[in-house]
């Protein structure tokens, strides 16, 4: 038990380590890269904040969202209006006058206000996320009923922000942004504040992820996933977990979105549809799910690779992400995070087989071989759960 | 009167064509509890066999004769995509049993690479199939209703389509072994059917029926690689609604959200019209948590 103990304590810090390493690499990106590379960085960073955020619904708690483009979206375009109506100082967006809207919509008009802007790019899409949330998990919608929903409501939405030229900018989004509070978007020292935000924002959402998941909370998320007929049947609401689970990720992803605005300069219908809402649960996905640093690392290298792969051959990288869909997910389920952990593996196997070896050499082998080895089939089976037994209706009285 | 028979007999075409599509999809839910995203590159391949058979025959037999081919485009359509489906499900889908959300992850990377596979062979660029000249007539019932011969004779083939499913699963011995393994597979193993091939039949029939969906969208307009996408999401949102496993809730989302679709496009706009059908079905599963037809079971975890 102790020895387990310390093991899991040293696979722990092994990974703390991996993040002050990604931290470290990222706070010095400035000094040795290029202006353009860093602001690919800060870009990638904004899709890690969103990666912690399904990590933390999918990894931990077991629900997959197909639609986290939607909050990212809302996040983005809250930001975007505010920029817009900067950029356009007190006069109509150009978009609006373009489409014959005469005067401003009463929904754009607190965006003038900075505070506004930034509370809202929180609560909004906490808010959209709460009620979907409660819609959906109190009334036991789960699984791929919930992912199919979701998939549906970021169509929905980009759907409707192509179709709504004249308050959203339609398929061509919102751009031309010039300052942000005040800063030119373009001048260096705003792009490196904005740069230092995102990986400030970045390592406090990871220490929050981390203290939620450390947590009794946590604990309930994970329950959550493994056997949640078995959670409800001690007494614990799971619904609730959910809704609080996904508007935390909806919160992070929105934040994501107002971050990434201002630094990549455009926010339109396509990056908040189904194909990038989707891409985002392969960053998970390729790093390792149910590790928050496996949720960052698989952002950076996948949008990484991305770039690289699709600035020298355009046509390789659809088939390029579709094979890594397939291969991560039947090959290599833990991701990225366990190639480290596999040498440690392979080592502790040998030196546990080696250790048996010693021991059956003192002892008679050849009846505490078919113990251990009968021990060993039972623990390989899988336990019996609550889950897979079958209730009748007319039994609980 | 005749804009509302119009709207209907938009609304019910479209309903047609959701339907092709969702037959196969609720099908491998309910049975092999697969999610597959791919469902509507099945489609998008079969539209290109349709496209390719017929260019064949135009360069082969002479003009006059293209009233007859399309039967053959429908019949290459279903073979094709099915030997896709069969392919695929012996590779991939069989390792992903019972994991549905896996599932839905990988057929998605499978459907980028169906994408962009055809991408490169057929270039980006729509193309389109000639319809049958004999479907190109209208037929007139009323002063301003026409209905259009290819909606009609999408409609009649989704007819035809849900009676061979139909027949397939309720009057033959695969079928009473197919619906036996998507109650309970287990149960149905014991007692001596073979779960492996029913899953093979029914993935490779389901995905045929895909097939003939997309020669059916042929008709309708031009057709590119991201074909499958469009129809893709309302086919999964028919099953959801539907409920998994049955034809007749198939039948019943497909008509709901079809119908529902255009109708709402009509009084709102093109945008709001697909937020008005999400909500609707969110209304719809408030009630019916598991759709509208789900198949009754005791178990805790469907």
């Amino acid at each position: 038990m102790q020895i387990k103990d310390i093991q899991k304590e040293k696979r722990l810090s092994g990974k703390m380590k991996l993040a002050l390493l990604i931290f470290i690499f990222l706070a010095t990106a400035p000094l040795y890269m290029s202006s353009f590379r860093v602001t690919m960085l800060g870009k990638y960073m904004c899709f890690a904040l969103i990666a912690l955020g399904i990590d933390m619904i999918w990894g931990y708690t077991g629900i997959l969202s197909l639609g986290h483009g939607v909050y990212f979206g809302l996040g983005a375009y809250c930001m975007a209006m505010h920029l817009k109506l900067e950029a356009s100082d007190g006069a109509l967006p150009d978009f609006m006058a373009w489409s014959a809207v005469e005067k401003l919509p009463a929904f754009w008009a607190p965006f003038q206000s900075s505070a506004f802007t930034l509370f809202s790019i929180v609560l909004i899409p906490v808010i959209f996320a709460a009620v979907i949330g409660s819609l959906t998990f109190l009334n036991r919608i789960k699984g791929v009923f919930f992912c199919i929903l979701s998939q549906a409501l970021a169509f929905a939405l980009a759907t409707f922000m192509i179709g709504r030229q004249e308050y959203f900018g339609g398929s061509n989004g919102l751009t031309n942004f010039t300052t942000l509070f005040g800063h030119a978007v373009n001048d260096p020292v705003t792009k490196t504040v904005l740069f230092y935000l995102t990986l400030i924002s970045l390592i406090a959402a990871f220490a929050l992820c981390m203290k939620i998941v450390n947590s009794r909370a946590g604990r309930v998320l994970v329950a959550t996933r493994d056997a949640e007929n078995r959670l409800r049947f001690t007494g614990y609401s799971p619904a609730v977990y959910k809704v609080f689970v996904y508007c935390l990720s909806a919160a992070l992803a929105g934040i994501a979105g107002a971050l990434y605005v201002p630094q990549v300069g455009i926010i339109s219908p396509t990056d908040i549809n189904i194909a990038p809402s989707t891409e985002m649960v392969i960053w998970v996905a390729v790093g390792g799910k149910s590790t928050l640093v496996g949720a960052i690392l698989g952002a950076l290298v996948v949008n990484f690779a991305k770039s690289l792969v699709s600035e020298q051959f355009p046509a390789v990288w659809q088939f390029f992400i579709g094979a890594l869909f397939i291969a991560v997910i039947l090959f290599f389920p833990a991701g990225l995070i366990s190639i480290k952990d596999l040498p440690a593996k392979i080592r502790s196997f040998i030196k546990k087989r080696a250790d048996t070896g010693e021991a059956e050499d003192k002892k008679q082998a050849g009846t505490n071989a078919k113990a251990k080895s009968d021990n060993g089939l039972f623990s390989n089976k899988k336990p019996v759960t609550v889950t897979s037994v079958k209730v009748s209706k007319g039994d609980g009285q | 009167m005749d804009l509302i028979l119009m709207q209907l007999f938009n609304g019910l075409s479209v309903s047609s064509i959701l339907l092709l599509a969702a037959l196969g999809l609720a099908i491998t839910f309910g049975l092999m509890g697969i999610i597959n995203m791919a469902h509507g590159e099945f489609i998008m391949i079969g539209a290109y066999t349709a496209y390719v058979v017929q260019n064949v025959w135009k360069s082969v037999f002479p003009e006059s004769s293209s009233d007859i081919y399309f039967l053959l485009e429908m019949i290459a359509a279903f073979f094709v995509t099915a030997i896709v489906g069969l392919i695929l499900e012996r590779l991939i889908i069989r390792h992903l049993y019972g994991r549905a959300l896996d599932s839905l992850l990988v057929t998605w990377g499978i459907s980028l690479v169906l994408q962009q596979a055809v991408r490169s062979i057929f270039g980006p660029a729509n193309v389109s199939v000639s319809a049958p000249a004999f479907l190109d007539k209208n037929i007139q019932v009323t002063g301003m209703f026409a209905m259009s011969g290819k909606r009609l004779f999408i409609l009649a083939l989704a007819v035809v389509c849900c009676t061979l499913i139909a027949l397939m699963m309720y009057k033959t011995k695969q079928g009473r072994n197919i619906r036996a393994a998507m109650q309970n597979r287990d149960m149905a193993a014991s007692l001596g059917v073979n779960t492996a091939k029913c899953d093979m039949i029914t993935f490779a029939v389901g995905s045929g029926f895909a097939g003939i969906a997309g020669c059916a969208i042929t008709f309708l307009g031009p057709i590119g690689p991201t074909i499958g996408q469009s129809y893709i999401v309302d086919a999964f949102m028919t099953v959801v609604v539907g409920g998994v496993g049955k034809i007749i809730g198939c039948i019943t989302g497909a008509t709901i959200i079809g119908v529902g679709g255009p109708t709402f496009e009509f009084f709102t706009s093109a945008s709001l019209g697909k937020v008005m059908i999400f909500i609707v079905v969110i209304i719809i599963l408030q009630f019916k948590p598991k759709g509208i037809f789900s198949m009754h079971s005791r178990a805790l975890d469907d």
